[in-house]
């Protein structure tokens, strides 16, 4: 059974190796290449909802080459599995599958460099979830990346995707680093690598400067990788330019993958030994609220189609950080339930993005406007999932949401439901507009933005020439992933095992028994008691608002020149322009400004608090 | 943000940065104080564990041989990347260099320059292999055996045969070597499972002598397999660079 | 003296970064980037080093002396080869940047904003 674990990270490398060694044989005949990049990521898939399965009754420990620690020292590295990871671990590999399926038919000429490139983006995935040493997070951090800037320059005949790559990899690797240094200074401290041990080293002592600094450090590369205001600029340069079902990858899972490392590093190393909890949840509760706001509100300005779902990536990432920042195992069960409704949600708006680049070749609102009735299929499934993503019950986001509103509550901290409702609607009629426009035809086209209208044209030479018909390899996986939400918001006893996922997550003293002494525990200690979960009218009837909302606003936004009142020039997010392209400026030197303001004050802020 | 904006919000942001920084710096135990306990369990257990005497290459190769593989996969990755974004696209022509450079004659490489890089080719050959095959005793291994490798065929470029150095390493069949190379690698772990031993242990036999070239297991074999990767990851991006400065393609500006 | 080398360690991730803010060339950024990893060289190298100890190889000496960490000497390694493989891939960018664009200077790289 355990020796499954490695394969879900060696099989995923061995195809794209195997791949790149077949190609002077198989060059022409793609069909083969493409089906063994999809077995692979289908058998990976299938091996992790195995192993996640397996983690109900306890957290699994792997250690690589069978160096098991002695007298609590850790000499090799080791995989902590419990059911939150492996959980995205899964969601990783199926949207890596449905995104490889989608790319069947659209690259007609696609070089073999794709399947490896995204295999190797998927077991780097993977490897960052499954870990539980921190040099070894950081490896995996940088497979993912170095994969992700290549596969976002996969057209390089274009101006957008070239900057796109430079940005990304710039700001991404300025934050590895910080989290490398973040990493050398505590290995300086404690002479371990393991998270577990170096959380046991640190506990007990009062956190010092050098505790702090290092957990800031660290979390620079994962709130950059998470796409946390002011460390978002690059996300929306490369979502505009990656090939869309790459785009599949970015929003649903590797932005959420940053969180999910934010909060692993907390609760399985410095959590306990940081204590001052009042002042983490304040600092990281000031950063998710900014991203969720700045997030949505660039998200309802936009008319470029994929950096829209791009602003409300940033949105959503705002809001599991709450979710995180809360620090409950309700909160932290929200954010993951949200997480993964998010990611299939978000993936299926993506892949009709791309049906719509493949069959009208645009991604420009403007000029798409009412074009979309001839995709009546892709139209259905674009407005379901732009619903659930302005969470309608039953699909999974509106529980996450919930969860989130409900454990801020408790801790007396009712504003957070305000800020996750009215983000959501921004974010939800932004989606439900394009919706109702492009494929419905409603209203009237939004105005043209020149320099938008540039940039979107270009898009068109991403996809080969299309057929008279969707392929159905190009519109079963939005709708299989659109179903899959579905199931998930219905699935029953959903929040009690996610909350007990969470409360293991978060109890760092069976985490560091079961990893350091090979402890079985199969019942771990909540920090602050978990809380209900049942699903409640609150969170069905805040679920519907919102839903609804979104649309009228949507509605609102389409028929607004034909408003009686408050029309005459004005047209509502006009004032946003300008500072939207001050601060978006493209410019890689601007976006590293932003990373040491935001460093230096987060760290501020923490050494003020914890001093 | 202007470039003087840029520089002014970066004293003050960078400053605050650097001294947070330092705040955190002045809590390590002091330059020369190493504190352990890793390293120095592992430098107490490593001989005589792996039979390996290069310590260093034990913790790549074995203790943290995942780290590795992680590493490798990067540098594969990159070197793909590389041929993806430097593919020969479909509306660019090629035009020599030659050709840009009208009525100038480009200067032929000299003899002594040839003489002295062919004659260095294999005797860099002999110390890439060295490198590569000596991890488990003394300070190298297959990062630094294959970088020296790579280099015997960069000489052929500076010895003036661009052609010959197209012709030694097609980027197709490069691509396809380095594969092997990082995919043998992880193999060496699946060879370890089918034998009912954790991932990436040291199945083979350690030889009887620590320090011995016959010894330490399996470090050497992935020694050797991360050599291949690495000169093959090195000759692809060379060469591709390098056909970027030697071949003008004309893109669409 | 024994905070010294530390001080180096900050000093050159501050100027790496300084580079990377005011570059005005892309191929002069990516070096700032390389000098801003090489801070965690110093850092990882300075923070395993013990006065008076031996390199970790025991190929000709006792395998009990005293010697420095090794650990720290393999994660230097890991990180040099990350180093080379980023900026193999920056620099494949920077030269389709400067077809595509014309220039090397980040500032003229307007295609995407807003």
């Amino acid at each position: 059974m355990d020796s499954l674990l490695p394969l879900a990270v060696a099989i995923p490398l061995l195809g794209a190796a195997g791949i790149s060694a077949l190609t002077p044989l198989f060059g022409n005949r793609r069909r083969v290449l493409d089906a063994v990049a999809i077995l692979t990521a289908a058998a990976v898939t299938g091996l992790l909802v195995t192993i996640m399965l397996s983690t109900a009754d306890g957290q699994r420990v792997y250690w690589f080459a069978g160096f098991t620690p002695s007298h609590g020292v850790a000499l090799g590295i080791d995989f902590a599995v419990d059911q939150l990871n492996s959980g995205l671990a899964a969601l990783t590999a199926t949207l890596v599958t449905a995104a490889l399926m989608f790319s069947w038919r659209y690259f007609e000429r696609v070089a073999s460099y794709y399947h490896a490139l995204m295999l190797v983006f998927l077991a780097g995935m993977v490897g960052f979830c499954l870990t539980g040493d921190v040099f070894n997070l950081f490896v995996w951090f940088e497979l993912m990346g170095v994969a992700a800037y290549a596969l976002t320059a996969y057209r390089p005949e274009e101006r957008g995707p070239i900057q796109g790559a430079l940005n990304f990899a710039i700001t991404n690797s300025v934050g590895a680093y910080f989290s490398l240094s973040g990493i050398g200074l505590i290995y300086g401290r404690t002479g371990a690598l393991n998270m577990a041990q170096i959380g046991q080293a640190i506990t007990g002592h009062r956190p010092d400067g050098l505790v702090v600094v290092a957990f800031v450090l660290i979390l620079m590369g994962l709130l950059t990788k998470a796409s946390i205001v002011p460390f978002h600029f690059w996300l929306a340069d490369a979502h505009a330019v990656a090939p869309t079902p790459v785009c599949v990858l970015f929003s649903g899972v590797m932005v959420e993958l940053g969180l999910y490392g934010i909060a692993r590093v907390y609760w399985s190393m410095f959590g306990a030994g940081l204590g001052h909890q009042g002042a983490i949840t304040a600092v990281l509760l000031a950063l998710g609220t900014a991203t969720a706001v700045v997030g949505a509100l660039f998200c309802f300005r936009q008319r470029h189609l994929k950096r829209l779902l791009a602003f409300s990536t940033i949105n959503h990432a705002g809001l599991f950080l709450i979710g995180i920042a809360l620090l409950t195992p309700l909160g932290l069960t929200g954010a993951a339930v949200y997480v993964i409704g998010h990611g299939l949600v978000k993936a299926a708006l993506f892949l009709c993005v791309g049906i719509v680049l493949h069959r009208l070749r645009s991604v420009n609102e403007t000029t798409l406007h009412g074009r979309g009735r001839r995709l009546p299929v892709t139209g259905v499934v674009f407005g379901l999932a732009a619903l659930a993503l302005a969470d309608l019950p039953p699909f999974a986001l509106y529980l996450g949401a919930g969860w989130i509103g409900q454990s801020g509550d408790a801790r007396e901290l009712p504003w957070i439901t305000a800020v996750i409702v009215t983000t959501s609607v921004l974010v939800g009629a932004a989606v439900l507009r394009v919706a109702g426009g492009v494929f419905y035809g409603l209203g009237d086209p939004p105005s043209e933005e020149p320099a938008m209208a540039e940039e979107a044209s270009e898009e068109s030479s991403e996809t080969d020439t299309a057929k008279s018909r969707t392929p159905l390899s190009m519109i079963v996986p939005p709708i299989a992933l659109v179903a899959l939400a579905l199931a998930v918001g219905l699935l029953p006893h959903l929040g009690e095992l996610a909350q007990d996922g969470a409360v293991r997550f978060q109890d760092q003293a069976a985490y560091n028994a079961t990893v350091l002494a090979g402890a079985h525990i199969a019942h771990p200690t909540a920090l602050l008691g978990p809380e209900d979960t049942s699903v409640t009218t609150t969170d069905v009837v805040t679920g519907v608002g919102t839903a609804v909302a979104s649309l009228v606003l949507a509605l609102m936004a389409l028929y607004w020149r034909r408003l009686p009142v408050l029309r005459r020039g004005f047209e509502p997010g006009t004032g946003l322009v300008g500072p939207i392209r001050r601060f978006q400026s493209g410019v890689v030197n601007d976006y590293v400004t932003w990373m040491v303001v935001g460093l230096a004050c987060i760290g501020g802020a923490l050494a003020f608090a914890i001093r | 943000m202007t470039p003087s904006q840029r520089r002014w919000v970066f004293l003050v942001a960078g400053g605050g940065f650097l001294a947070f920084y330092l705040w955190g710096l002045v809590g390590l135990p002091g330059f020369g104080h190493y504190p352990g306990p890793y390293g120095d369990i592992i430098n107490a257990i490593a001989v005589s564990q792996t039979h390996a005497t290069a310590v260093v290459s034990a913790v790549n190769f074995e203790y943290r041989a995942f780290d590795t593989l992680g590493e490798e996969f990067i540098l594969f990755t990159a070197a793909t990347g590389v041929a993806t974004v430097l593919r020969h696209l479909r509306e660019e022509r090629d035009t020599s260099a030659m050709d840009e450079a009208m009525n100038r004659d480009v200067p032929a490489t000299s003899d002594a320059i040839r003489m002295v890089t062919l004659a260095f080719i294999g005797p860099t050959i002999v110390v890439g292999w060295y490198l590569t095959s000596h991890a488990q005793t003394s300070p190298s291994g297959g990062f630094q055996g294959g970088i020296v490798l790579a280099t015997a065929f960069v000489l052929v470029y500076l010895a003036g045969q661009f052609i010959v150095f197209k012709r030694l390493s097609p980027v197709a069949l490069t691509d396809a070597i380095e594969a092997i190379g990082a995919g043998s690698f992880a193999a060496v772990g699946i060879a370890a499972l089918a034998l009912g031993a954790a991932y990436l242990s040291n199945i083979l036999p350690l030889g009887s002598t620590p320090g011995a070239v016959n010894s330490a297991g399996t470090i050497p074999l992935i020694s050797f397999f991360v050599g291949i990767e690495v000169s093959a990851a090195f000759i692809l991006i060379i060469g591709e660079l390098l056909e970027q400065t030697l071949i003008v393609r004309e893109g669409n500006r | 003296m024994s905070i010294f080398p530390f001080i180096v360690v900050a000093w050159v991730l501050a100027v790496g970064l300084y580079g990377i803010i005011t570059s005005r060339h892309l191929v002069h950024q990516i070096v700032c980037l390389i000098v801003v990893q090489s801070s965690t060289y110093i850092l990882l190298l300075g923070v395993g080093y013990r006065t008076g100890a031996v390199a970790p190889y025991f190929y000709d000496i006792p395998p009990n002396t005293p010697a420095v960490d090794p650990v720290v000497q393999a994660l230097a390694l890991t990180d040099v080869v990350v180093e080379a493989a980023v900026t193999a891939l920056l620099l494949a960018f920077a030269v389709q940047a400067h077809k595509r664009f014309g220039t090397l200077d980040p500032e003229e790289l307007r295609q995407l904003q807003g």
